[in-house]
Formats: structure tokens, sequence, C-alpha cells
């Protein structure tokens, strides 16, 4: 059965170092829940704590509505696929998927139905009697994933299973990942870097700075509707371009004069009473709200720093004055014949830029 | 070593000398203890000055053979060597590898403490301990196990036993293990325990066949040490039932002239064991020895 979990503010520590800092979440049965952060912001250890093979230093861990902080691994019923994979090097494929049933004594017989069962959904079952070593890194991922579905968990862990394959190969899997748990529906909760991976699989994403959850949404929700500078800048790739700016009067109301512009102001949509005049903004530029232009059709103008043409689209990334980054544009049609060193203009649709305080939270009127 | 392939010949030739030179010099007290143990005492000091000490020549006897067991009693020392090795070394590799699981792979309080305490014990000798060791089995009561069935004794002293226990638990064996599961990925451990095991399940199922070259490494090194076994049974065990083979040899010097050729049928006899374990386990002693020093 697919548990429910409750995450309570939860915290962990190394001796004095705070690593999680209060985490509160809950996730429903049969959801497909993904971590994604910058490295080292404690997403394996959340996981590993989710799991058992890392104390709780405080807060509440609830499976089902019971507290399972103080239970093993084995009575929380998970199933846990290393990014090393970890297969028994010494067991052969069907030893190390049955590895877990033949502690828990269950009967000859049974076992190896059910090995037989998990080779067949992996389609595994000529490798059975194979070493780790003997195998591909796409056949060892299986034999990881067979090993935690073989004992049917109530809860699913991945710690970024793929990020040891090529990329064919982590599409492949991440396809057969996703048909999987549309089969099997249970919890699932998965770390990963890649960016595709998050959106394409998760139900909901959450985003992690510095052991502290900066969102959760769905991939659309955080694409669309960032709730901070940070979570706009981590989803989406190429990231989302920031110019900063104050606020400022102009003729038709309130808007903002944008350093990359010569302090020239451009008026915003929708009310913006709650920040005070003269404070410090950003906003935050999607690639596809962007177009160039001719230089002196628009108050923004820069250097083409470098055209990323991957086929089906091409980005331009446009390096503007008091700018820190360069902003990121799609170009559709026409504007092909753009080259790197070109000085270019640049307009975006003032409707759906998102607007962020000097904290660094999201003020836009499309924010949720 | 084998020179290479790619070597001039001059350069190759020099090598195969060098090996061949050093054989020799490892192989000469082997052969003269061989060839010796074959002669009688007029005929090895006759040859001692020769070539011929080197080959067996002139008149060959086994009697010197025979004579180690029916008058040094070779059979019942080594019968106790066997025993007392065996024993001590399967003990060992049990109690070191589970001391080096726990330090390794377990967390608990006051490990660092251990570690410390385990790396300053490397470093002391037994013979500072031995007068010290001796002084306290000297006055342990004891389990003896004489004609009149299962007793107890007043002291440790004479016994086979005194001779196993106190080399059971090492500080090296624990330190070579150490460093080896040290190096086994941490996953492996969270796998099982996600499976559902006990750390003695992990232990037993996970580290100990992901280390069969420490086992080897440890099993040799103990059981050398265990064999050549000398000052600790000269001390600790003065009559002749509990006696090991090393010390066995001395009784034929205490006779006013000493039977050179016996002590050689002796010494081939207790070499022998130790040479046919080898060969035997030659391809895992190298490999052993090589696995370690790459784990450092
Ligand atoms: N056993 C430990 N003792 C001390 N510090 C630890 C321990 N385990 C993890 N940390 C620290 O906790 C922080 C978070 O580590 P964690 O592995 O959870 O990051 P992560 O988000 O998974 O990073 P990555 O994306 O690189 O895998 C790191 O700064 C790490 O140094
Ligand atoms: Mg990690």
């Amino acid at each position: 059965m697919p548990a429910s979990l409750d995450l309570c503010d939860i915290r962990k520590s190394f001796g004095s170092t705070e690593i999680i800092k209060g985490v509160s979440l809950t996730i429903a049965p049969g959801e497909f829940i993904v971590f994604v952060g910058p490295s080292g912001c404690g997403k394996s250890t959340l996981l590993r704590m989710i799991a058992g093979l890392e104390d709780i230093t405080s807060g509440q861990l609830r499976f089902d509505d019971v507290v399972v902080n103080d239970w093993d691994p084995a009575r929380r019923r998970i199933g846990m696929v290393f990014q090393s994979y970890a297969l028994y090097p010494h067991m052969s494929v069907e030893q190390n998927i049955g590895f877990g049933l033949k502690l828990a004594k269950k009967s000859k017989a049974e076992i190896m139905v059910r090995v037989d069962q998990a080779l067949s959904v992996l389609q595994l079952t000529p490798l059975r009697h194979h070493k780790p070593s003997q195998l591909s890194g796409g056949q060892r991922q299986r034999v990881a994933i067979g090993r935690a579905i073989v004992r049917n968990p109530n809860v699913f862990l991945f710690d970024e299973p793929l990020s040891n394959l090529d990329a064919a190969l982590r599409g492949q899997m991440r396809m057969e990942i996703g048909k999987l748990h549309q089969h099997l529906k249970n919890t699932v909760i998965y770390v990963t870097h890649d960016q595709v991976e998050a959106m394409t699989l998760a139900d909901r994403i959450v985003v992690f700075e510095g052991g502290v959850i900066r969102q959760v949404g769905t991939p659309v929700e955080l694409y669309d509707h960032p709730a901070n500078r940070f979570v706009a800048g981590f989803i989406g790739t190429p990231t989302m371009g920031f110019l900063s700016g104050r606020v400022a009067a102009t003729a038709q109301g309130e808007g903002v004069a944008l350093d990359a512009a010569g302090g020239q102001a451009i008026t915003l949509p929708g009310d913006l009473r709650r920040v005070a005049h003269g404070a410090a903004l950003t906003l935050g530029l999607r690639p596809e709200h962007c177009v160039v232009c001719p230089p002196d059709q628009t108050m923004l103008s820069g250097t083409v720093v470098m055209l990323e043409r991957l086929g089906a689209e091409t980005f331009a990334f446009i390096d503007l004055p008091a700018t820190p980054a360069p902003v990121a544009v799609r170009l559709d049609g026409g504007e092909r014949s753009l080259v790197a060193g070109q000085r270019t203009g640049l307009r975006f649709d003032i409707e759906r830029a998102h607007i962020f305080d000097a904290d660094g939270n999201s003020i836009s009127s499309s924010a949720s | 070593m084998r020179p290479s392939q790619h070597s001039s010949l001059p350069l190759r030739l020099a090598l195969y000398a060098l090996m061949v030179l050093l054989a020799v010099v490892f192989m000469f007290p082997f052969l003269f203890m061989l060839v010796s143990s074959l002669k009688s005492n007029d005929a090895i000091f006759a040859d001692v000055s020769s070539w011929r000490a080197l080959l067996p020549v002139g008149p060959l006897t086994g009697a010197n053979y025979a004579n180690a067991f029916l008058r040094g009693n070779i059979g019942h020392y080594l019968a106790n060597s066997v025993l007392i090795t065996v024993v001590s070394v399967g003990l060992g590799l049990v109690v070191n590898s589970l001391a080096a699981f726990a330090l390794a792979r377990l967390e608990w309080r006051g490990k660092q403490v251990a570690l410390t305490l385990l790396v300053i014990l490397l470093v002391v000798p037994f013979e500072a301990i031995s007068v010290p060791l001796m002084l306290l089995v000297a006055k342990l009561p004891g389990i003896g196990f004489g004609g009149d069935g299962v007793h107890v004794v007043r002291s440790w002293l004479d016994t086979l036993y005194v001779q196993v226990l106190p080399f059971v638990a090492n500080a090296f064996s624990i330190y070579l293990f150490h460093q080896f599961f040290r190096d086994i990925p941490k996953d492996f451990d969270d796998a099982a325990y996600v499976d559902g095991a006990t750390p003695l399940q992990v232990y037993i199922h996970i580290i100990v066949p992901s280390s069969r070259p420490v086992f080897a490494t440890v099993t040799i090194l103990q059981a050398l040490t265990m064999w050549n076994q000398y000052l600790w049974p000269l001390i600790a065990v003065p009559g002749e039932g509990a006696r090991p083979l090393m010390v066995g040899m001395q009784q034929f010097f205490a006779a006013r002239q000493t039977a050179w050729g016996e002590v050689m049928a002796y010494a081939t006899l207790s070499t022998v064991p130790v040479l046919i374990a080898f060969v035997v386990f030659q391809r895992w002693f190298v490999r052993s020895v090589i696995g370690s020093g790459v784990k450092g």
C-alpha cells in the first residue's frame, strides 16, 4: 500500500552545524515528489532521514499518521535506490533482488515467485545469474530498482538514480521509472539535479536551498509562478534573466527605473503600493517572453555573447549594462541571422515579467 | 617479477643472473638443513667446509628422522603446535574482524578513543608485556583436563590455552581489517539495512564476503606468528605436556654433544608444514600481500 508521509519541522545537525533547518511537508499516498536544490543543500540527508539511515535530530516523521522517528529502516518498509546502485558485488542479480526477502525469512518458493516477477517486470530474466560487474550501467540501475520493488515497499526513495548514465539511457530509464510508477502507484521521493527529470516525472517539486524548502508546487506552478527569485532562477533552462532597478514614478503611474537602461523607467502593470518609492526591485524575464529588435527601437541594448542552437530552438544570451548575468532570449523565425558579438536591442513583455522585492520574494500580480 | 620482453638481451641476462643469485642465497640454509638431516653427525662435520655440505652424497640415513620421533617426541609437539595455531587463528579471525567491523562501520561513543588505543597498542612489542603477562597467568585459576577428568587448576602455566588466549585479540590484525573495511563503500551497508539486515547480518552477508584478501593476509601472518612462538612458551610452559614444536627442539642441545643431524631433521619437520601451506596458498598469499600493500 502506498503510504502518506508527514514531515513536521524536521531538523538535522551534524555536531554543531545544522544541515536541515526545519522542513515541513505533507505527501499524499501515491504521489511522485521530486527534491531539487543546489549541491550540499541537504537533499540526500533528508532522504536518508526518511529512510531511517540517519537519526532525526528534532521534529516528527509520520507514515500514515504513525510516528516512525525511532523505527529502523526495515520496519519503515521503504525501497531505496542509491546513486552508486550499491549492488552487492558477490551476489548474482537474483540474489541481490532476493536478499531482503531472505532476511525476512520468506519461504524459498515465495522468494522465487516474487524475484521472478520483479525480474520480468524489469526485463532482467536472461541476466538473473550474472554478477553486477558483468552488467551495463542501465542494467545495474534496473537491478537496483528491482531490489527496491521486490519487497513491495510503502515508499520508494531514489537518490539521483540516473546521474551515472549517459544522456540517451537516462531518457529511456526516466520513461521506465515513470511507467513503473503509473503501474505500481507507490509513493515516490526522487532526488535529482536534472531539470528534465524533475519537470517530467514530478507530481510536485520541492525546491531546497540551504536546508530549507523554498517552494513546493507542481512543475507548471513553479515555472509560471515562482515564489521567490531563488526558485525562479533554479527552475527553467536557460535560466530566467534578471534586471535590477528601483521603484520610480512614470508618466502613467508607478514603474521601475532599470539600471540596465541607464535609469530609464518602465511602467509596471498591477499594484505596487506595497513597495516603497525608491525601493530596489528585480525583474525576472523568461527567455520566451523576450524578443530581440534593432537597438534603436528599445531602451535596452547590449551585445550578443553567445548563441545556443539546439535544433528546434535557438537561444541568444545578451550582455546588458549593469546586469550580472547575460539575459537569455528565445529566438523565433527571423532573427536567426544574429551572430555573437553583434549589438542588439531587447524588448520584453512587461505583463509576463516576474517582479521580486529586495528580499527576493515575488510581488508579481501573477504570483500565486 | 619477470624481465620485460622489451628490454635488451644483456639486461635480461643480468636480471636473471641476479634472480638466480638471490634464489641461491635464500635456498642455501634450507638446502643445508635438508641435506644434513640425512647425514650422521660425523658426516656433517666432515662435509661442512666443502660443496658436499649442500648435496646428498656419502652415506645417507633416515635414523635422524626416526630419532626425532622416538627420542624427540616431535609427534606430540607437532600436534600441540597445530592445535594452538589453528584455534588461535580461527578465534582471532572472528574476534579481530568483528572488532574492526565495529570500529570501521558502526557509530558509537568512544570510538575515536578506542582507535587511538589500538594504534598505541600497535607499537608495544610483546617482549615488553611478556613478564607482567606471565605474572598474571601464573596466578589465574584455570581448568585442567588431567587424568582425573576436568578439574580446577591454580594457574594457567603449562596449559595449551595459555598459548592461545593472549594471542587471539591482536592489534595488528584489527588494524589490517580496519583498513580494509574502511574502504568498502558505506552504501552497501545502507542498502542492506534498508533490506532489513541487522549489523551482524551486514557483517556476515556483506563485509565478510567482500573481504577475502584481508582474511587471507591475517590468516597467514597470524599462523606464521603462532607457529613460530618461542619466547612465550619458554616462559609460560615449563613442562612437556603442552610444549610446542619450536621449544621442543631445545632438548637436542641439552645433551653433552649436540646431535646436529637430529636437530636438522627436527627443523625440517617443523618447516615442511609451513612450506606445504605456502605452496597450497601461494596464489592467495602473493595476492593478499599485494592487496594489503595497495590498501596502505
Ligand atoms: N555524516 C555527515 N557528517 C557531517 N556532515 C555531513 C554528513 N553528511 C552530510 N553532511 C553535510 O550535510 C550537507 C548536505 O549534504 P547532502 O549530501 O544532504 O547534500 P545534497 O543536497 O544531497 O547534495 P548533492 O546534490 O551534492 O548530493 C553537506 O554540507 C555535507 O557536508
Ligand atoms: Mg546528494
